[in-house]
């Protein structure tokens, strides 16, 4: 078999694994397995509202994805995304309540103003992360773990406290920004045409900067021999920092677009749950960012469709986070099942800044 | 690409499989948005069964209903999508079920005006802020809160009673009050003890349900209380944590009790500690909403619901009740009848001046009631009970 037609045996047995699995799963809960599937996947792509709902869950999950591309590069675990976002939303509701509302910033500004706030809050939350690591000898993946409990502390702070509603704090939120203020809309309340333009570019960007740039090549150097990277006087180091705080500003922008374009004020948990769906579709793209946007857009269905399923099924919407898993799993476990799987590499899947 | 194409191939296929969703002609269906699990035996679940109960009590009308509405667990999903997607599939009547739909559900009453709105909570129809569809719908919990803190006082021997507290806000804050004054009254008038005597603190664990790392863990917080001599704890927040660590105390030769929150079945997680649970009852005043929605007559507006005191338990009248746990003594029960007698009849209006707030502001004149307002909007917990009035 030749290259190709390999990959795409592979491919299709690993769905059709995957998919029989989900079903057979979906059907030992007791419910109809076909219909669930279908509803689920109606409810995500089926008219034009679900894919504008879709494509409003993409935003976040492709710009959180990019982020995770860059620091994955450098060999960084950045699982502080969570906090990320949730400081880049602080950031920008600050912006527009304190500047915006306040008339210090000229309105044309204001947005643009909050979404460049947005990303400095979360870059300089994952440079905490990584600054940790680089001086402090903190594995990322415990700083940003705990750095995401202190960021949804900070919203909820704010949210009860400085930043409460006049009389009473509420779980609903800050006090919704005026209209003018939010990101424009299109084609409905979800969506936001910015966010998605937003979130393309970013990812473009990431696609260059990781195999066109310099830049790209140290942190590829960084990743695959740090002591190496150190002795070529590529400062793995300052190098490893830059990834966290461009990884950790476009986590930001993930927040800021939430709050501009579709929240319109800070809630608690703003976050969302993004920032880990996205290191389940970064792995699911085994890093590559040439599928990321379909492991993304993946994601994106099965979070939005799955509100259909008690809505028209009557089922426990838990049973979606169980198909969510499921899939996945049995996505990663058929891929080494495939008898060709083992040998040869993966797909390319190792070659993470291999894009385009 | 080309390893998802056959993903992207199976979507359609299913997509084309897919069965459409059939809008049956029906009287009345009505959408209802819970924040929490339909079965979370507490806040939620009682609104689902409330629900349940108007399909079961109007044949022909079909709820649909979706749970766990909430940033945490649905991300990116906003009140007006849900509201969009009810009215697709022909609901008329949309039901809000928490205090954080409160932006969510005016935007799509706005965006929506042929259909009917009631938010269960809020006031944005007190307030002049709800345009005219959205009504707001809630029950005066506080009697129920009060039977708990009466039952509290007449079971505690330390006269130490604990409140698990959630977030704080005019609700909690009201409900806290609502318990002490139970509390005071059973201590002072029943029991005839000194005032001085009775230690009635509020523990605020900072939200509804513990989320770790972020509130006070609601375990730790029953387990201190008791800890420190208190022997009844009234819950305050959603989840029963209160009731297990009374249960596990037990176990160990403890005599303490606890009063868990929403749910009428509530009990049973620890019944042998449990005094009793004040609860929700959604059935009734959901079907008065739906009748006057499907014949064209609600009017949307404030609605406080005052208790049936006379048919407190029965299902198909009172908006709240209180369950009986089976640790309440047989002398207490017997009071606590009396209790629910008195404030039915309006012999006893735990509401009447003077009373006074913390600070030592004035809550209610001597010789006046408090209005429903003075209560709605409680800026601060009663003189004579311990805890926070407001976040720091």
């Amino acid at each position: 078999m030749t290259g190709r037609t390999s990959s795409l045996a592979r491919a299709g047995f690993s769905l059709a694994l995957a998919l029989c699995v989900t079903l057979a799963i979906v059907a030992a809960a007791g419910a109809p397995p076909l219909t669930t599937l279908a509803v689920m996947l109606d409810g995500g792509l089926g008219s034009g509202q679900a894919v504008l709902r879709t494509l409003s869950a993409l935003v976040p999950l492709l710009l959180c994805g990019a982020a995770l591309c860059v620091t994955f590069a450098a060999n960084l675990w950045n699982i502080g995304v969570e906090g990320q976002i949730t400081l880049g939303a602080v950031c920008c509701v600050w912006f527009l309540r304190d500047l915006g509302l306040a008339g210090l910033v000229p309105p044309f500004l204001a947005v643009p103003g909050a979404l460049a706030a947005s990303m400095v809050g979360g870059a300089a939350w994952a440079l905490l992360s990584g600054v940790l690591r680089t001086h402090g000898r903190v594995h990322e993946i415990f700083s940003g773990l705990g750095l995401n409990f202190v960021a949804m502390g900070v919203s909820l702070w704010l949210i009860l406290g400085p930043w409460k509603r006049p009389g009473m704090a509420s779980m609903s939120g800050t006090e919704p920004l005026p209209a003018a203020l939010w990101l424009p809309a299109l084609g409905g309340r979800p969506m936001s045409l910015w966010g998605l333009i937003l979130a393309v570019a970013a990812f473009v960007l990431v696609a260059w900067v990781l195999n066109r740039t310099f830049f790209g090549l140290t942190l590829s150097a960084v990743r695959q021999n740090a002591m190496a990277a150190e002795r070529l006087g590529l400062r793995p180091k300052r190098r490893m920092l830059a990834a966290m705080a461009l990884g950790g500003a476009l986590a930001g922008l993930a927040g800021g677009v939430l709050v501009a374009g579709l929240y319109h004020r800070l809630i608690p948990s703003i976050s969302g749950n993004y920032g880990y769906t996205a290191i389940m579709a970064v792995l699911l793209a085994s890093g590559s960012l040439r599928f990321l946007p379909l492991a993304c857009l993946f994601f994106a269905v099965l979070t939005v469709g799955s509100i259909q399923l008690p809505l028209a099924l009557s089922l426990d919407s838990s049973l979606a986070g169980v198909v969510q898993g499921v899939l996945v799993l049995t996505l990663f476990a058929a891929r080494r099942l495939w008898p060709a799987g083992n040998t040869g590499s993966t797909g390319g899947t190792r070659n993470r800044g291999s894009a385009a | 690409m080309r390893r998802l194409m056959p993903l992207a191939l199976a979507a359609v296929l299913t997509i084309v499989c897919a069965v459409a969703a059939t809008a049956a002609e029906k009287p009345l269906t009505f959408g209802l948005l819970l924040v929490g699990p339909y079965n979370d035996k507490g806040y939620s679940q009682a609104q689902y069964e409330g629900g349940k109960y108007v399909e079961a009590q109007q044949p022909g009308t079909k709820m649909l209903y979706l749970d766990k509405v909430n940033p945490a667990d649905r991300p990116g999903v906003t009140i007006p999508q849900l509201v969009d997607d009810l009215a697709a599939k022909g609901a008329t009547l949309i039901l809000a079920g928490s205090d954080d739909m409160k932006d969510g559900i005016r935007e799509a009453a706005e965006a929506h005006p042929d259909l009917t709105f009631v938010h269960l909570s809020g006031d944005d129809a007190l307030t002049g802020k709800a345009p005219k569809n959205l009504g707001n719908v809630f029950s005066k919990m506080e009697y129920a809160k009060m039977m708990a803190g009466f039952s509290a006082a007449m079971t505690t021997k330390t006269g130490k009673i604990g409140f698990l507290g959630p977030l704080i806000n005019d609700e909690t804050r009201r409900l806290a009050n609502a318990a002490y004054l139970g509390a005071r009254y059973a201590w002072e008038t029943v029991r005839g003890q000194k005032p001085e005597a009775l230690t009635f603190k509020v523990s605020w664990i900072g939200f509804w349900f513990n989320i770790p790392g972020v509130t006070s863990d609601p375990n730790q917080v029953a387990g201190s209380f008791y800890d420190q001599g208190y022997d009844v704890i009234i819950s305050g927040i959603d989840t029963p944590e209160a009731l297990t660590v009374a249960g596990a105390r037990k176990k160990t030769g403890a005599d303490v009790y606890a009063l868990p929150y929403d749910f009428k079945l509530a009990c049973q997680g620890a019944p042998d500690v449990c005094l009793g649970v004040p609860y929700f009852n959604w059935g009734p005043p959901l079907l008065t909403i739906a009748k006057a929605v499907a014949a064209g007559t609600y009017k949307p507006g404030f609605e406080w619901l005052a208790p049936d005191f006379a048919a407190l338990n029965d299902p198909d009248k009172s908006p709240i009740g209180f369950t009986e746990g089976n640790a309440l003594s047989p002398e207490t029960k017997k009071a606590l009848a009396q209790f629910i007698a008195d404030i039915g009849s309006g012999k006893i209006n735990l509401y009447a001046g003077p009373l006074q707030y913390q600070d030592g502001t004035t809550f209610v004149q001597a010789g006046s009631v408090a209005t429903d307002k003075d209560i709605w909007f409680t800026p601060q917990l009663l003189r004579g009970m311990e805890g926070a009035s407001a976040s720091k």
